[in-house]
This record gives C-alpha cells, sequence and structure tokens, in this order.
C-alpha cells in the first residue's frame, strides 16, 4: 500500500494529518482554542463564586429593641436615628429601619417597619426582622418548622458554567477554524489546485471533521480539567457520555461550518455567516444563563439549535442523568444538524 | 521522439467560453482546435488576456466549455472517469499559493497520497531540486522554489501529461532557468507537456510546436524556426520617428512604400502615438535595405528618433501578426 503511494499514507490520513500540522503551528489558534476558554471559565467562576447568604441590614432607633435583636440569625442590627435611618434605607444601605413607638413591653408599645417593598431584600429582611423580634419578646411558633437551604454539589453556578463553556468552545472553535481555513485555500486557489488531482472530494471534507474530532478530546480535556482541579466542578455521568456528546456536538458544528464556507470566496464573507449563525446561540442557548428564562412557547424552537442540544446534553451528563432521556434527545438533534450540513455542504462546495 | 504520427495526448476541437457580463460579457475562446501529440512540448503564446489559461483549464477538467469537443488522454470529461484521467495528469496553475505552514517535504507527501503510482516522496523533491529545502517552510521558500514546488506537486504521479500555466511569470532569468531544466528532464524522460507562457524566450526554448493565441483564437501555428522563418525575413529593423509636419503633402512614412524597397520583406506600424511612431521593418537582406530605409526617411521629411536591428523572433512574429507586443496591455 505504502509503495503505491510512494510513502504517502491513505489520502484521507495525509489530509488530517495536514490539518493537524497547520493547527498546531498557529499560535493564535491554539490560544483561542485551549487558553481564552479556559482564562473565561476562571474569570467567570470567581466572578460569580458562592458567597454565604449577606445578612440583612436593619437599622433600629431604640436601644432597648436594637439589644433584644443582637445576635439575631442573618440580621446585622445598628442603631440608628430615624431621619439617618431613613435616608440609609432610600439609598440601599439597610433593608429595613424599625421605628419604636413607645417603651417596650410597656401599654401601648409597639413597633413600625419602615421599607421598600419594590425591593425583595427589604421585604425579606421586614419579616427577618419581624419574626425575630416577636420571639425575642417571647412569641412561641404554633407549628414548628426546621429550614434546610439547597447546598447540593452540582447547583452552583460555576457547575451551571463550565458545561456552557464547552459547549460554547466546541462551536467557536469548529466554526472558526473550519470557516477560515476553507475560504482561505479557496482565495489561495488551493481548492482548486486539489480539485485538479484525482483526490476524492469527500476526503477533502471528511478531513475538517476528523480534524476536529481529535483536537475536540483536548479543548474539552483543558475545561473540564480546569473546572475540576480550579472549582471542584465534578462528572457525574460516565466519561464515555461525556465523549459521545462532545462527538455528536463536533460532528454537527464541523457540518456546520463546512456548509458556512461552502462558497464565500473572501474571509469577510464567511465571517459574517458565522456571526450570523453563532451570535442567536450565544445569547439563546443558554451558556451563560438558562434559556428557561425565556417564554415556555420558544423552548422547543431554542431547543433545536445545536448549541443548545450540546449544553442541555453536557449539563445532563454532568449531573448524572440517565443517559436514554438526558441525552438521547439531544444526541438525535446533533446527528440531524451534522447530516444535514454535511449533506448541503457537499452539494454546494465551491472549488475555484 | 514524437512527429505527426506520434499519437494524439489531448485534442480539442471547436472550442468556444464566453463568460457573462453586464456589457454583453466576454469571449474568452473563440473556436480554437488544437491537438498535443504525445512526447511534445506544446507551447500557446499569447498576451495577457488571449484565452491560453481558459483553454488549459478546459482541457483540465476545471472549466466546462459553452462548445466544443474536449478529448484527454483519449477520454472526455464528465463520462464517469474524471478521476483515472487526473491519474494521468500532472497540472501546475496559474498563481496557487500551497500552505505557507508546511514544509516541502509535507506539501509533497500530501500530494502524492492521492495517486495510484509515481516516484516516491524524496524522489519526486530530487526531481524538483528541491533536496536542500525539504523540511523548509513554504512560507520561506523563494518565487523560484515555491514555483518548482508547484512543479513538484504535478510531477508526483509521473504524469503521461503535464500542464503548465506561465510556470516562470515574475521569476528572475536564474530562478526561470532552474524551472526550465526541470521540464526539460521531464520531457528527456517522454513526457508530454502543454504549456502557456507571453514569454518568447520560454516559448522558444522548451516548445516543439507552439499556438499564438488572441482574443480566443489560433493566428498561427507551428514549430518556432517555423514560425520566425514564415515571417520571410531573418533580420528586424526597429525605427521610431517624429512625424513629419501634417502640412507638407506626401510626408511621414508608408507601409506600402516600405515593404516596397529593396531587401525589405514587410513593415508594420507599433503602437498608435502621436508624438513618434514606431516601425517594425522585416528584413530579408539588410546590405540593401538600410540605405534604401534611410533615404526613404530622407524623403518623406519624418526625424529619425531611434534605429536598431535583431534577428527575427517569435515577438516579432505576434507583432506581425497582431501588430501589438506580447507584454502591450
Amino acid at each position: 500500500m505504502s509503495d503505491k503511494r510512494g510513502g504517502a499514507l491513505h489520502p484521507l490520513v495525509e489530509l488530517t494529518r495536514v490539518r493537524l500540522l497547520e493547527f498546531r503551528r498557529e499560535p493564535e489558534a491554539l490560544f483561542w482554542v485551549f487558553v481564552f476558554p479556559v482564562l473565561l471559565a476562571v474569570a467567570l467562576g470567581i466572578a460569580f463564586r458562592e458567597k454565604p447568604p449577606a445578612p440583612y441590614q436593619v437599622g433600629v432607633t431604640d436601644p432597648a429593641v436594637a439589644e433584644r435583636l443582637a445576635g439575631a440569625d442573618g440580621l446585622e442590627v445598628e442603631p440608628i436615628g430615624l431621619a439617618e435611618g431613613l435616608d440609609a434605607l432610600s439609598r440601599g444601605r439597610l433593608d429595613v429601619v424599625i421605628e419604636a413607638t413607645g417603651a417596650p413591653g410597656k401599654e401601648g408599645a409597639g413597633v413600625r417597619y419602615h421599607y421598600d417593598a419594590l425591593r425583595p431584600e427589604s421585604r425579606a429582611g421586614q419579616l427577618a426582622a419581624d419574626r425575630a423580634l416577636q420571639r425575642a419578646f417571647g412569641r412561641r411558633d404554633p407549628v414548628p418548622s426546621v429550614l434546610e437551604p439547597a447546598s447540593e454539589v452540582g447547583s452552583r453556578y460555576i457547575d451551571f458554567l463550565i458545561p456552557g463553556i464547552i459547549g460554547l468552545n466546541l462551536m467557536g472553535s469548529s466554526l472558526w477554524g473550519i470557516g477560515f481555513s476553507i475560504v482561505n485555500a479557496r482565495t489561495r486557489k488551493l481548492l482548486k489546485r486539489f480539485a485538479a488531482t484525482p483526490m476524492r472530494r469527500s476526503h477533502f471534507l471528511l478531513s475538517y471533521v476528523l480534524s476536529r474530532l481529535l483536537f475536540l478530546v483536548l479543548e474539552v480535556a483543558a475545561v473540564a480539567g480546569i473546572g475540576w482541579w480550579i472549582f471542584g466542578v465534578a462528572l457525574h455521568g460516565p466519561l464515555a457520555a461525556l465523549l459521545l456528546v462532545t462527538v455528536a456536538a463536533a460532528f454537527a458544528f464541523a457540518g456546520l461550518a463546512l456548509l458556512l464556507a461552502a462558497r464565500p470566496t473572501t474571509i469577510e464573507g464567511v465571517s459574517g455567516w458565522m456571526n450570523l449563525v453563532m451570535l442567536p446561540q450565544w445569547l439563546l442557548s443558554g451558556s451563560f444563563f438558562s434559556y428557561e428564562r425565556f417564554p415556555e412557547a420558544v423552548w422547543p424552537l431554542i431547543r433545536a439549535l445545536p448549541l443548545t442540544a450540546t449544553n442541555d446534553a453536557l449539563r445532563a451528563v454532568y449531573r448524572g442523568e440517565p443517559l436514554i432521556t438526558g441525552i438521547g434527545p439531544e444526541v438525535a438533534v446533533l446527528a440531524a444538524w451534522g447530516v444535514v450540513s454535511l449533506a448541503l455542504a457537499v452539494r454546494r462546495f465551491r472549488w475555484q | 521522439m514524437h512527429d505527426a504520427s506520434s499519437p494524439i495526448a489531448a485534442r480539442c476541437a471547436g472550442l468556444v467560453k464566453r463568460y457573462p457580463g453586464d456589457d454583453g460579457g466576454v469571449v474568452a475562446v473563440d473556436g480554437l482546435d488544437l491537438e498535443v501529440r504525445r512526447g511534445e512540448c506544446f507551447g500557446l503564446l499569447g498576451p495577457n488576456g488571449a484565452g491560453k489559461t481558459t483553454t488549459v483549464e478546459i482541457l483540465e477538467g476545471l472549466t466546462t466549455p459553452d462548445e466544443g469537443l474536449v478529448e484527454v488522454l483519449g477520454r472526455r470529461w464528465g463520462d464517469g472517469h474524471d478521476r483515472e484521467i487526473r491519474q494521468g495528469l500532472g497540472i501546475q496553475l496559474q498563481e496557487t499559493q500551497l500552505a505557507d505552514k508546511l514544509t516541502v517535504v509535507e506539501t509533497v507527501r500530501l500530494f502524492r497520497s492521492f495517486y495510484e503510482r509515481g516516484p516516491d516522496v524524496d524522489g519526486v523533491i530530487g526531481l524538483a531540486r528541491l533536496v536542500d529545502k525539504r523540511s523548509a517552510r513554504v512560507g520561506k521558500l523563494s518565487g523560484g522554489q515555491k514555483q518548482r514546488l508547484a512543479l513538484a506537486c504535478a510531477l508526483v504521479s509521473d504524469p503521461e501529461l503535464l500542464f503548465l500555466d506561465e510556470p516562470t511569470t515574475g521569476l528572475d532569468p536564474q530562478a526561470r532557468l532552474h524551472v526550465w531544466e526541470v521540464v526539460e528532464e521531464f520531457l528527456g524522460r517522454g513526457g508530454t507537456v502543454v504549456l502557456t507562457t507571453h514569454y518568447m524566450e520560454e516559448a522558444a526554448r522548451l516548445c516543439h510546436r507552439l499556438a499564438i493565441i488572441d482574443h480566443g483564437r489560433r493566428i498561427a501555428q507551428g514549430s518556432p524556426d517555423e514560425l520566425v522563418d514564415g515571417l520571410g525575413a531573418e533580420q528586424i529593423l526597429e525605427l521610431r520617428c517624429a512625424p513629419a509636419p501634417d502640412n507638407v503633402p506626401d510626408s511621414g512614412l508608408d507601409g506600402a512604400r516600405l515593404a516596397a524597397l529593396p531587401g525589405v520583406a514587410g513593415a508594420s506600424v507599433l503602437g498608435g502615438a502621436h508624438e513618434s511612431q514606431g516601425w517594425l521593418i522585416r528584413v530579408r537582406d539588410i546590405a540593401a535595405a538600410l540605405p534604401a530605409v534611410l533615404a526613404e526617411l530622407d524623403r518623406s521629411g519624418a526625424h529619425l528618433e531611434h534605429l536598431a536591428t535583431h534577428q527575427a523572433t517569435l515577438e516579432d512574429v505576434f507583432v506581425h501578426l497582431t501588430g501589438r507586443g506580447l507584454r502591450d496591455e
């Protein structure tokens, strides 16, 4: 075999090898694919890291009341004059101001709560302060209650973010990497030169898909590894499922990239198309915040986007959900994107 | 090595290619017939825009003609054997830029993988005289080295038919010579070449037969010697003179009068400059022609600015046929 090709290997192997060599020799591409997503994950992870819930800021006009409230759970009590307290409330520095309307414990004594009904912290602070005050003066709750705040692993923002960044990176590196490389080869008339050889055109297009599949292992490992190492974001599902989802995503995005790069003859042209495809997905597909904030009527549309399918499936694998229901539909969506766009790309591809 | 009875490597007949445009479009190739025989180097000589590249790309199967018949290595494009034809072709396109980030050996190896036969990778690099640049990045090569690499990529299959589209355009004389040597070695091994060029030296050195192309048509064909002999002159007398004042009757130079002078085969005007007028006079006998031409100049009142003679070349053939130079715009 190797004699027939004079020391070269099968064309698909040689084409893929060349893709990898070219990518490795492009320092900027390496930065955007490996370093940038890791920096992004670290920066966002630190910016949105979990902090203990901030106590409610309570201003109290009467020192005796303040003394009774001191040490109450979740309140930070500050004795303050009424005028000054109302000013601090209006500025948002205090959540609630308690004004004593008589000596506590005496006939006719009581308190008046000043708060901002439009501000959730202010409303919640008023309720918390009232409960603490009533208990401090002897109220007994008729129904015993126990508090259980959510604290399970996997529910933090960084746990949400890391799969989103992996998805975003899979989309970006496929589209930029493949799109620019093909349009560049077209403007250099290199595609025409390949078309003049007996090379199978499908081999040429497949080499891009294959090289993406090889690189994605490293890309995913970089972000997932940093997420685990710095933030303790653990994978609860099987590694094989993660691999399956990323392969399906890389296939879908590589197909999409080949379709977008099938005809443009300038880098500007292909950039425009890629932005048109990527921008809606950056906004809608739940990389940084859940798309469930959008009206429920549009969810099916959003879920049909390849990046949404990637993010949902990655999160399902990270949370360790059952595989068939957790990633089955998403992998099917990705496979459909890949097959359809690859088929269209082969038909529309402009070699010169 | 080859003669009129050699088998046909490629031919086209009645070839027409139009490119649509707002102003009615352009007819790039206008009824062209060509026959390339095995073992020869067949040249297409003509100025930029003559339709050489379109013709070659039609033969290469990269462009579809609007009319006409094309046969390459005994087959027609689009009959379901395109990849088999391509196995037998070596192609160097005008202006292909190979990937800068790859090395010479990586590039050759990639192209070699597309073909089922041919020398091994290092053998091809040797043929193109790039052994000491084997591991150099393509982006670091000189213009001549890049062109030899393009040649290497065309030679990987040891092709039956090699297409070279302006292989030395933009190269310095030394680099041009290296490319010619590689092509001559290929011809020496019995290969067939179709070459386009607008350099008459290149055509004269490499080509066994030439078709001179202008405006998509073949205006002459033959070996370089035959074409030059067709001028009926061994020497060319170039002269340029300022025209005589318009108000003097029967003044200025006249082609018919010049052609009738002793020792002269014919004369063509060069360009249409108002200030000065150039003439190329085809001369059979310089000793007889020169005094007669000078006497005619004297009679016409034209003021001589420049006079020179040279051996007739393919350039003169083109000027004779078209009234334009090969590199005029």
